[in-house]
């Protein structure tokens, strides 16, 4: 017993984030069951035997925890090849929710029923208010940047920021872009995101930074109710989240 | 894995000894998809699946082989359709490999 099943548990169990490799075969036949804990940072837990092959399957296991799709790989070192099933188990997927008003209402309630946990947060107390969100696992009433840049915003965070005032969603915008979150996307016409993007960028934001956003919010399914949008929303979260652009949504030749 | 984890709990907490069956890969269309698991226990108690039925029962036998010796195996199924009758083999046609291990990391 190495104890990297109870780690495994304790990491799962705590929404931290975690992969798990197993060198299931091997040319020569030797560490076959041998396995590697690999956490965000890229630190492991665990030894192959072989530092060289622990070394490139740290590094697509850290990419694994976010994807979560299990698959086996092929590793060659000189002559001998190695065959590594690798598993990423990631948080569950979180939803924040920047402005407290019309949309996100609807919006917690779709992502609550897909399974995302759902922080709600806004500045402004008479909109961030329980009767309003009865099923937000969060609901925090404060400036949103500050409390965005004390979260922990990983691969498996969505972030819609809907207040349609600059002075909330730039700040935030500036915390969330500098953060390796899956998806970000920000109210506006293409003329106020436009507009957002010119003053972010002298504030220092770079372009590739700014290409991260999702604007105008949502996909185009010409959504005209606060739940029509929080359906486009939602639906632009879940697509992204399996790697679709706009432009493969309706293609199913494309995976 | 997060299935399984509430038997497997159990049967540790009794004292018995755990394996666990991995499907790892899968070509053409398969039941199950890579990362199904199956637990077996010392008694042979089941939890979870590897394929929806058809090879469980050739799985079980080797994971209770492996609970006892502790040797990691390799298993491969699946086989063309007119070899599918009375033998072990993916009702639709694929092929899986499944690992076998016991639960001892």
């Amino acid at each position: 017993m190495s104890g990297l099943y109870e780690e495994l548990k304790q990491q799962v169990a705590q929404e931290r984030g975690v992969a798990l490799a197993t060198l299931v075969r091997s040319s020569s036949g030797q560490g076959i069951g041998a396995k590697l804990l690999v956490f965000p940072d890229k630190r492991f837990h665990g030894s192959f035997g072989f530092p060289e092959l622990e070394a490139r399957v740290v590094e697509d296991a850290e990419q694994a925890i976010w994807i979560g799709e299990p698959g086996t790989r092929l590793y060659t070192l000189g002559e001998e090849t190695f065959e590594v099933f690798i598993e990423g188990f990631p948080p569950p997927p979180r939803l924040i929710i920047v402005g407290a008003g019309h949309i996100a209402i609807p919006l917690t309630t779709f992502a609550r029923t897909l399974g995302y946990r759902v922080v709600v947060i806004d500045a402004r107390a008479a909109f961030a208010t329980r009767e309003r969100f009865p099923h937000a696992d969060e609901l925090i009433v404060a400036w949103p940047d500050e409390v965005l840049v004390r979260m922990d915003l990983n691969p498996s965070t969505a972030v819609a920021i809907l207040t349609h005032d600059p002075k909330f969603d730039e700040p935030s915008l500036k915390v969330v872009l500098s953060r390796p979150v899956g998806y970000v996307g920000a109210i506006g016409s293409r003329k106020t995101s436009q507009e957002r993007n010119e003053r972010l960028k002298q504030q220092g934001l770079t372009d590739e930074q700014l290409s991260r956003i999702h604007a105008p919010i949502g996909l185009n399914i010409g959504a005209k109710t606060p739940e029509e949008m929080a359906l486009a929303i939602m639906a632009e979260i879940v697509a992204s989240r399996y790697g679709k652009d706009r432009s493969a949504i309706l293609d199913w030749s494309r995976k | 894995m997060r299935d399984i984890l509430p038997d497997v709990e159990r049967w540790r907490a009794r004292g018995e000894r755990v394996a666990v069956a991995t499907v790892v890969s899968v070509a053409g269309s398969a039941p199950r998809r890579p990362g199904a698991k199956l637990a077996v226990s010392e008694k042979g108690e089941i939890s979870g699946s590897v394929s929806g039925g058809c090879v469980e029962p050739a799985v079980i036998e080797t994971a209770l082989q492996v609970i006892k010796d502790g040797k990691p195996q390799m298993l491969e199924f699946g086989i063309s359709e007119e070899e599918n009758f009375e033998q072990i083999g993916l009702a639709c046609g694929g092929t899986i490999h499944v690992f076998v291990e016991r639960l001892d990391w």
